[in-house]
């Protein structure tokens, strides 16, 4: 619009796109039924999810004694996952929010699917501390009502207080940033649809709207102040989660580093599980030239940041560990790289530090393949990285006539595939009714950094140019 | 009875439409409405808008949040059950930042949507007066209310001088009933 775009960048929307094309290319997977890879995701996606609530149930009924857990290691499975699938969450909210302020019109391409991601993979997280109460149906005592045992409040001084408070409030905050995004979308998918019931089904989704340009004024204002209350709100959800850990007094967990690592781990495997799903929905729902090239390279760039601040975050830990003079300290990282759980250690180092490096050669970071095999490689690794954090530096304690070992049960392991199976049912739910990709937000960003012919004229004359200097230089 | 007519000019382009919206309005036609398929930066101020107070309504349900969140904690903690937390002073200000701030957060976004969705009265299930279809897709519509005394030819014309593609009637009958699904 007011200001032009260098036709050296690349575009973000490729072939040459009219306004047209962009909602049919979006819209067009909602209309008829489902492809075929869609289903074989949807039917092995309901069957993890009906295992998983099978095994809920059985540990319901049966107790948490149905778990690996045990008196030394209190918190193993269940945390370490809710962590990682916390983790996820983050990046949805980086690149919608954080994104937003840093005017990235790259993330248009990619935030509408990474907030549905979010708020999935925040679903499945809130699952894990609140069946690990064990009595669930009591869950409710975390709350702040009156109650008839004093009222006996919680403590409000607690981290794990100041999670409920945090995923609460981060879940609920993300879904509202999300449908109001959402809502123009909605209202597009309404006014091209065919049938009486897909009428019906958008206009109440809808809600009515009509793309009045006071209301898109408003609009844009309340996007913009609701990214600047998530972009202070992503990062204390990671840093309250890391205070779980970092404000008790376990050798490996009692660490002033543990915020901004956790929050850097978060975004790595969140960006990590982005890539992981959109390069399946762009091959699946054929939006090659939405999601391109350039985004995944963009998103690569991240991930090789973030894994390095992860990577240096590690080589404190060690380093403080040593130089701190704490036996217990010194103790608990020998354990953790030599110990009986080495394999999770040196699995984290290798997943988390060294295979993201890889990413410095831009044929990597342009390669589907690799960043496919790689995002999967990362999100291995912070997972390791949790059960490193959590069950090594638990599993000997101060006490050694307590040391044991950890190993997971099927109802844990169950429990676990039974949340991926929630997370992509709903993935799939979503990328069939809904439009994957930001209709509105990509048409706003159409002419400045889409593909027309007068861009590719500029940068056909622009190499030219380059080129007849380069012959003079020569000569 | 209570029907209202529109004279529609549809644009295709967005730099067209901001140029035209003032065009059209030194013509003295009085624009009812612009409806657009995405936000387009700059068309508030050439229509005169006045700037949104979102964010003030924001910042007041912001600090609301705030004060019932500290205050509640001081409340329950030094006035109504006092426990001792590991031997924690009875009001203690650094371990209640977490909530505040979060429950900050919770209720300026929350106020903000309910402001927002108050405010463009909307609601799921309310079905809108949609002056052209594709005003969700990939035309811009320049609303102008007529009645019996409007001088329809020159409206029209002057809507085409600015570059509208078409320029069509719409006859909304019932204007003021909401529909509700």
């Amino acid at each position: 619009m007011s200001f032009k775009e260098s036709a050296l960048r690349e575009p973000l929307i490729e072939g040459n796109k009219t306004y047209k094309d962009v909602t049919e290319d979006i819209c067009g997977p909602t209309d008829g039924a489902p492809g075929k890879e869609w289903w074989i995701l949807f039917v092995i996606s309901v069957a993890l999810l009906m295992y998983g609530a099978f095994c809920v149930t059985w540990f319901v009924y049966f107790g948490i004694g149905t778990w690996g857990s045990n008196k030394t290691v209190g918190w193993a499975w269940d945390i370490t996952n809710f962590v990682w699938w916390i983790g996820i969450g983050h990046a949805g909210t980086l690149i919608s929010a954080i994104l937003l302020l840093f005017r990235q019109k790259w993330r248009t391409g990619v935030n509408r699917a990474a907030e549905a991601m979010t708020i999935f993979a925040v679903m499945c997280a809130g699952m894990f501390p609140v069946l690990h109460m064990g009595r669930v149906w009591m869950g409710f005592f975390i709350l702040p009502y009156p109650n008839t045992r004093g009222p006996l409040w919680p403590n409000f001084v607690s981290p794990l207080l100041w999670d409920v408070f945090a995923i609460s409030t981060y879940f609920s905050v993300s879904l509202m940033f999300w449908y109001t995004g959402l809502i123009p979308d909605i209202a597009t998918l309404r006014d091209r649809a065919k049938s009486a019931f897909r009428k019906k089904f958008y206009g109440v989704l809808s809600f009515g709207w009509t793309g009045s340009a006071k209301h898109w004024q408003r609009h844009e204002a309340l996007s913009l102040v609701l990214a600047g209350l998530s972009t202070p709100l992503v990062l204390s959800v990671h840093t309250i989660v890391s205070f779980d850990f970092a404000t008790s007094v376990i050798p490996g967990w009692h660490t002033t580093i543990f915020p901004p690592y956790f929050v850097a781990g978060a975004i790595f495997s969140g960006f990590a599980m982005v890539l992981t799903l959109m390069i399946m929905t762009r091959r699946i729902l054929h939006l090659e030239e939405y999601i391109t090239m350039s985004h995944i390279d963009s998103m690569n760039r991240v991930i090789t940041l973030t894994g390095s601040i992860v990577g240096v975050a590690y080589l404190t830990e060690l380093f403080t560990a040593w130089y701190s003079g704490s036996l217990y300290e010194q103790y608990a990282f020998a354990n953790r790289a030599l110990g009986p759980y080495w394999w999770s250690y040196w699995g984290m180092m290798f997943c988390n530090v060294v295979s993201p490096q890889l990413f410095w050669s831009g044929k990597i970071r342009r390669s589907i393949f690799w960043t496919f095999f790689l995002s999967v490689v990362v999100n291995i690794g912070m997972w390791f990285e949790r059960f490193v954090i959590i069950v090594t530096s638990l599993h000997r304690d101060y006490l050694p006539s307590s040391w044991t070992m950890y190993s997971p049960t099927w109802v844990e392991v169950g429990f676990y595939l039974g949340t991926f199976g929630l997370f992509f049912t709903l993935y799939l739910l979503f990328a069939k009714f809904f439009p994957v990709i930001a209709v509105a937000e990509i048409k706003s960003v159409l002419k400045t950094a889409g593909e027309n012919p007068a861009r590719t004229a500029e940068l056909k004359a622009i190499q030219e140019k380059a080129n007849q200097v380069d012959g003079v230089a020569v000569a | 009875m209570a029907s209202k007519k529109f004279i529609l000019g549809i644009f295709g382009d967005e730099d067209i439409l901001l140029e035209a919206v003032p065009a059209i309005q030194e013509k003295g036609v009085k624009i009812h409405d612009v409806f657009t398929p995405f936000p387009i930066h700059g068309l508030d101020t050439a229509m005169g808008l006045r700037e949104s107070k979102l964010h003030t309504a924001g910042f007041i349900f912001g600090i609301t949040g705030t004060s019932i969140a500290f205050g509640f904690m001081t409340w329950a903690n030094t006035f109504n059950w006092r426990t001792n937390f590991g031997g924690k002073p009875f009001w203690y200000v650094p371990g209640y930042i977490p909530i505040t701030f979060e429950l900050t957060v919770l209720m300026a976004a929350a106020g903000m949507v309910a402001t927002f969705l108050y405010l463009c009265r909307l609601a799921p299930g309310v079905e809108k007066h949609i002056m052209d279809p594709r005003q969700t897709d990939d035309k811009m519509v320049v609303a102008v209310e007529i009645d019996e005394h409007s001088d329809v030819a020159s409206i029209t014309a002057a809507l085409k001088t600015a570059g509208a593609e078409e320029v069509n009637e719409k006859l909304i009958d019932n204007w003021y009933r909401y529909k509700i699904m």
